[in-house]
C-alpha cells in the first residue's frame, strides 16, 4: 500500500489523462440483486416489498404536503383556518401505520426464521478473517488455504488500467457444489470482519473467539463475488471474497487436486533447501504476509509496527525469531503465523534474516522446514 | 413591547464585560449560547473539510488522494466531530439562548457550570485534533470503535481519545442537567408543563437521555483503556472476554443518542412551521406523547445494528418489532405538521424553506430507517452506503438543516438584525441540491453492493460516486455562505421588529430585538 509521491502524482495524472473513462460504467447499477438462491430472492421481494409500500406512503403524505404548499399560501388563503386538533383523525394515523407495520413484519419474520436453520451441510467449511485475507477450511476433506486479492497494486494507484474484476479477484476461489446445502462456520483470527456475499444474501460478522453460522444452497453454477463488511483496518477494502459454484463432478475433481498439492507439500518439508532457495520462496511469503506491516524495505512504521531491519531479534535470536512468529505477541498487532505451513515459515523467517543488510549484521543463521517441524513438536 | 421587559433591579443594570474575558468568565446564557453555536459552527466546517477529503478519494476508483490508513483516520475523525462537535453543541447553543427566554426565567439555573460545561471543550476536541500528529496517526477504527480493533489493534492515541470522549460527556452531562434543572425550576407563573413551547419539551427529553446514556458511553471507554493499559479482558477473546459485549454497551448509548441528535431538531420545526402557517400547530399534545414515546422505545431497539452480529432468533425478531414500532409516533409528529400546514396560510422565508425540506427529506431517512429495520433485507443493507445514506438523510438535511432553519428563524432576535432573504434562499436551494445530489446516489451505490468505509471500490459503483462527489462539494461550498451570510447579518442589516415574524408566538418575541443582555428579571405571567 505504500506509494511515494512521484508515484502518487503520476497516477494522479493518468487518472486524469488515460484512464478516466472506467471500462464498466454503470448507471444501472441501481438496485438489490437477486442473488442466486431460494432465499436471497425472498430477500430481494421482501425488500422490493418493503420499498414500494414506502412509496405509496410517500406519496398519499407528500401529495398532501405538496396541495398545501401550493394552495395554501399567504395569497391564496390569507386567513388561516384555526383547527388544531381531533382525536379522530390522531387515532387514524396511529392505528393504520401500525397495521401496516404488521402487514410488514409477518412475511419478514417468516423469511428470517428460514434463513436461521444451522444444521449441518453437506459440505461444512470454516471461514476465518484476518487482517486483510480469508482462510478456508473445508472440515470433512481437510483442504485448507488462503484467499488473497489479486489486483495488481499498480492498477489501485492508477499506473496501469483496471481490469474488469477490479478489486473484486483473489487468488484462489472458494469452491463449493451446486445444489448442495453448504454451511459456512465463520469466525476471525484478529479483529472483526464480515463475510458477505450479496447474491446468497449472507453477511455474518466474523468474531475472534466466536463461531456465526450461514448456510447457502446455489441453484446456478457461476463465479459469485463478494466483500468484508465489517472495517477490519487499513485493508478493510482491499480482501474480496470469490465463491466459485461448480457441478458435482468438477467439484470433486478440485478437491482431490487440493489434497494432492497438501501432499507435495509435505515432501518439500522433508527436502534440504539451500539458503538462496529459502529466501527466494520466503520473498513472496513476505510480500502476502508481513509487507502490510513491516512494509517492503523492513523498515516497519515508526511508531506501530517495528524494523525488522536491524532488529535484534532477527539478527542474532533465531528461537526468539521462531518463537514470535509461532505465537505472535500478546496484546499486538503481531498474530501468530502457526497457521502458514512449514515451508513458508521457515523461507520467510530466513528471507527476513539475510535481507536489507541483516545477514552481514547478525548471525546470518537460516532456518529450514525442519526447525519449525521441531519446534512444533510436544516439549518435554 | 420593549417596555415590559425593562429591568429595574440596581444589580441587574450592567451589560457584558469588554473584551476576551467577557467570553472567558461570562455566565450569561446568551453569551454561552453564541459561544456554543460559534464553536459548533467551526466544528461543522473542520468535519465538513474532513468530509470533503473522503468525497474526492472517492470521486474514482483507485487511490488518488490519500492512503488507506488516512482515510480511516479521516472517516473516524469526520463522524466523531459532526456527532459530537457539529449536532450536539449546536443543540445545547440554541438550549441555552432559547429556553430561558421561552420559559420567561432570566437565565439558566446553573450559570457558573453552563460556563464550565463550554469551555472544556474545546481541550476536548484540541486533543482529539491533536491526535493527528501522533505517532500512529489519529483513531481509525470508525465513530463506532469497535473493540478489538479499538482496542489490542488501535494507535497508539486511541487513549487520547478516550479521554477526550470523557471530556465530551462530562460537557454533555453538565449541559443536560442544567437544561432539566431549568426547566423544572424555573418556568414562569403559569406555564405548566403541557404549556411549555415544543423546544423545551424537546430539550426536556433530550436531557434525560442524555443522563442517561452519556455515562453508559463513558463506561465503554473506560473498559478500553482497562484493556489497553491494565491487562483485564473485557472485549479481549483470548482472555476470555467478549467483543460483541462492546457493541452492545456502545449501541445503548448509540441509539438513543441519535435521538438526543433529532428531538430538539423536533421541536425547532414545530415552532417555525407554526410560525410560518400562521395556524396553531396541530396536535400539540400528541407531540410531547409522541416525543416520548419515542424516547423510551429508544432504549429498546439498539441491537438493529447488529444484525449480523449472530444473535440468537429471538432477539432478532423483538429487535426488528421493537424497531419498527418506533414509526409509528415518528409518523405521528410528520402528519401534525402536515395537518399544521393544511388550509394555513404560508409564506415561504427561509426557515420555512428549511423547515419543508426537513419534513420531506427527513421523512426519506424514516423509510430507509424502516427498511433497515426489517431484518432479513438489513443482511444485504448492513454496512454498506444504503446504512450511509439512511443516516445521512436523518442527520444532514434532518438535524442540520433543523439547525440552520433555527439560526434564520432566530437570528433577528439574536442579533437585532434582519438577514438577507435573497441570500438565505440561495443558501437553502444550494445546499437543498447539494444534499441530494451527494447522498440519494448512495442509496444506489449501497444497494448495488459498496460497502461502507471503502477507500477503494469495484468499477461498477464509479458512476454514481462521481455523482455524489460533486454534489458533496457544491454542498460543502454553500455552508461556507451560509458562514457569510451569518457574518453578514451580525455585522448589519435591516432593524428587526420585536416579533420579528408576523405569526410567531411565545414568549421570546416578547422582548426587544436583539433580545438585551438580561431579560425577564421579573418574571412574565403566562395564561
Ligand atoms: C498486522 C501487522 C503485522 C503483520 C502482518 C506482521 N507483523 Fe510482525 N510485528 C507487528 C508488530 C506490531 C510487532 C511488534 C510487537 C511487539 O513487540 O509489541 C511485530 C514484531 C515482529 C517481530 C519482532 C521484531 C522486534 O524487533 O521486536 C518480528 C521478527 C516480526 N514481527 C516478523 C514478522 C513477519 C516475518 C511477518 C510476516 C509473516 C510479520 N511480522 C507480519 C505487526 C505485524
Ligand atoms: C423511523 C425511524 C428510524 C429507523 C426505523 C431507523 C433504523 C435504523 C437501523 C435499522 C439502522 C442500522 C442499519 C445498519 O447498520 O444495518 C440505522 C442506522 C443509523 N441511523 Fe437510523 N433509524 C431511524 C431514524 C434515525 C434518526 C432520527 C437518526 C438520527 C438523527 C438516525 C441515525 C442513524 C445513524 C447515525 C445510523 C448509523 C450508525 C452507524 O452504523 O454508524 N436514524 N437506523
Ligand atoms: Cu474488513
Ligand atoms: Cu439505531
Amino acid at each position: 500500500m505504500l506509494s511515494n509521491y512521484t508515484n502518487k502524482l503520476t497516477g494522479f495524472l493518468l487518472t486524469l489523462s488515460l484512464f478516466t473513462n472506467p471500462a464498466k460504467a454503470d448507471w444501472f447499477a441501481l438496485n438489490m440483486t437477486e442473488g442466486a438462491t431460494a432465499i436471497s430472492e425472498e430477500v430481494f421481494n421482501l425488500h422490493m416489498l418493503i420499498f414500494w409500500i414506502c412509496v405509496a406512503i410517500g406519496v398519499v403524505v407528500f401529495s398532501v404536503m405538496f396541495y398545501s404548499m401550493f394552495a395554501h399560501t399567504k395569497k391564496k388563503n390569507p386567513v388561516a383556518a384555526t383547527f388544531h386538533e381531533s382525536t379522530k383523525v390522531e387515532i387514524a394515523w396511529t392505528v393504520i401505520p401500525f397495521l401496516i407495520l404488521i402487514a410488514m413484519a409477518v412475511p419478514a419474520s417468516k423469511t428470517l426464521t428460514k434463513m436461521y436453520d444451522d444444521t449441518a451441510g453437506d459440505v461444512n467449511i470454516q471461514v476465518t478473517g484476518f487482517q486483510w485475507k480469508w482462510q478456508y477450511r473445508y472440515l470433512e476433506d481437510g483442504v485448507s488455504f488462503f484467499s488473497n486479492l489479486s489486483t495488481d497494486m499498480d492498477e489501485i494507484y492508477n499506473l496501469v488500467p483496471k481490469g474488469e474484476n477490479y478489486l473484486q479477484e483473489v487468488d484462489e476461489a472458494v469452491v463449493i457444489p451446486v445444489g448442495k446445502k453448504v454451511r459456512f462456520l465463520i469466525t476471525a483470527n484478529d479483529v472483526i470482519h464480515s463475510w458477505w456475499v450479496p447474491a446468497f444474501a449472507i453477511k455474518q460478522d466474523a468474531i475472534p473467539g466466536f463461531v456465526n453460522t450461514a448456510w447457502t444452497k446455489v441453484d446456478k453454477v457461476g463465479t459469485y463475488r463478494g466483500k468484508c463488511t465489517e472495517l477490519c483496518g487499513k485493508n478493510h477494502g482491499f480482501m474480496p471474497i470469490v465463491v466459485k459454484v461448480v457441478e458435482q463432478d468438477e467439484y470433486d475433481l478440485w478437491v482431490s487436486d487440493k489434497k494432492e498439492a497438501a501432499f507435495k507439500l509435505a515432501e518439500l518439508t522433508e527436502k534440504e533447501w539451500t539458503t538462496a532457495e529459502l529466501v527466494e520462496r520466503g520473498e513472496s511469503v513476505y510480500a502476502t504476509n508481513c509487507v502490510a506491516c513491516h512494509q517492503v524495505n523492513g523498515q516497519g512504521i515508526t511508531g506501530i509496527f517495528p524494523a525488522l531491519a536491524g532488529s535484534d531479534i532477527v539478527l542474532n535470536d533465531k528461537p526468539r525469531n521462531i518463537e514470535i512468529l509461532m505465537e505472535g505477541v500478546q496484546g499486538a498487532a503481531m498474530n501468530s503465523f502457526d497457521y502458514l505451513s512449514e515451508v513458508e515459515l521457515a523461507s520467510v523467517i530466513t528471507y527476513t534474516r539475510q535481507s536489507w543488510g541483516n545477514a552481514e549484521k547478525g548471525d546470518g543463521e537460516i532456518v529450514s522446514p525442519k526447525d519449525i517441524v521441531d519446534y512444533k513438536k510436544p516439549k518435554i | 413591547m420593549s417596555a415590559v421587559i425593562e429591568n429595574h433591579h440596581d444589580d441587574h443594570h450592567h451589560g457584558p464585560a469588554k473584551g476576551l474575558t467577557r467570553w472567558l468568565y461570562t455566565t450569561n446564557h446568551k453569551d454561552i449560547g453564541t459561544l456554543y453555536l460559534w464553536f459548533s459552527f467551526a466544528m461543522f466546517l473542520i468535519g465538513g473539510a474532513m468530509a470533503m477529503i473522503i468525497r474526492a478519494e472517492l470521486f474514482q476508483p483507485g487511490m488518488q488522494i490519500v492512503e488507506p490508513e488516512f482515510y480511516n483516520q479521516m472517516i473516524t475523525l469526520h463522524g466523531l466531530i459532526m456527532i459530537f462537535g457539529g449536532v450536539m453543541p449546536a443543540f445545547v447553543g440554541l438550549a441555552n439562548w432559547l429556553v430561558p427566554m421561552m420559559i420567561g426565567a432570566p437565565d439558566m439555573a446553573l450559570p457558573r457550570m453552563n460556563n464550565l460545561s463550554f469551555w472544556i471543550l474545546p481541550f476536548a476536541f484540541f486533543i482529539l485534533l491533536s491526535s493527528l500528529f501522533m505517532e500512529g496517526g489519529a483513531p481509525n477504527f470508525g465513530w463506532t470503535f469497535y473493540a478489538p480493533l479499538s482496542t489490542t489493534y488501535a494507535p497508539p492515541s486511541v487513549t487520547f481519545f478516550i479521554f477526550s470522549v470523557h471530556i465530551m460527556g462530562a460537557s454533555s452531562i453538565m449541559g443536560a442537567i442544567n437544561v432539566i434543572v431549568t426547566i423544572m425550576n424555573m418556568r414562569a407563573p403559569g406555564m405548566d408543563l403541557m404549556k411549555m413551547p415544543l423546544f423545551v419539551w424537546s430539550w426536556l427529553i433530550t436531557a434525560y437521555l442524555l443522563i442517561a446514556v452519556m455515562p453508559v458511553l463513558a463506561g465503554a471507554v473506560t473498559m478500553m483503556l482497562m484493556d489497553i493499559h491494565f491487562g483485564t479482558s473485557f472485549f479481549n477473546a483470548a482472555g476470555g472476554g467478549d467483543p460483541v459485549l462492546f457493541q452492545h454497551i456502545f449501541w445503548f448509548f448509540g441509539h438513543p443518542e441519535v435521538y438526543i441528535m433529532i428531538l430538539p431538531a423536533f421541536g425547532i420545526v414545530s415552532h417555525i412551521i407554526e410560525t410560518f402557517s400562521r395556524k396553531q400547530l396541530f396536535g400539540y399534545s400528541s407531540m410531547v406523547w409522541a416525543m416520548l414515546s419515542i424516547a423510551i422505545l429508544s432504549f429498546v431497539v439498539w441491537a438493529h445494528h447488529m444484525f449480523t452480529v449472530g444473535m440468537p432468533l429471538a432477539a432478532e425478531l423483538f429487535f426488528m418489532w421493537a424497531t419498527m414500532l418506533i414509526a409509528v409516533p415518528t409518523g405521528v409528529k410528520v402528519f401534525n405538521w402536515i395537518a399544521t400546514m393544511f388550509r394555513g396560510s404560508i409564506t415561504f422565508e427561509t426557515p420555512m424553506l428549511f423547515a419543508c425540506a426537513f419534513v420531506v427529506l427527513f421523512t426519506l431517512g424514516g423509510f430507509s430507517g424502516l427498511m433497515l429495520a426489517i431484518t432479513p433485507a438489513d443482511f444485504q443493507y448492513h454496512d454498506t452506503y444504503f446504512v450511509v445514506a439512511h443516516f445521512h438523510y436523518v442527520l444532514v438535511p434532518g438535524a442540520i438543516f433543523s439547525i440552520m432553519a433555527a439560526v434564520y428563524y432566530w437570528i433577528p432576535k439574536w442579533s437585532g438584525n434582519m438577514y438577507d432573504e435573497r441570500l438565505g434562499k440561495l443558501h437553502f436551494w444550494l445546499s437543498f441540491i447539494g444534499v441530494n445530489v451527494t447522498f440519494f446516489p448512495q442509496h444506489f451505490i449501497g444497494l448495488a453492493g459498496m460497502p461502507r468505509r471503502y477507500p477503494d471500490y469495484a468499477l461498477q459503483f464509479a458512476d454514481w460516486n462521481m455523482v455524489s462527489t460533486v454534489g458533496a462539494f457544491l454542498f460543502g461550498i454553500s455552508q461556507v455562505f451560509f458562514l457569510f451570510i451569518v457574518i453578514k447579518t451580525v455585522m448589519g442589516g435591516k432593524k428587526a421588529t420585536d416579533q420579528v415574524w408576523e405569526g410567531a408566538r411565545g414568549l421570546e418575541w416578547t422582548v426587544a430585538s436583539p433580545a438585551p443582555y438580561h431579560t425577564f428579571g421579573t418574571p412574565p405571567k403566562v395564561d
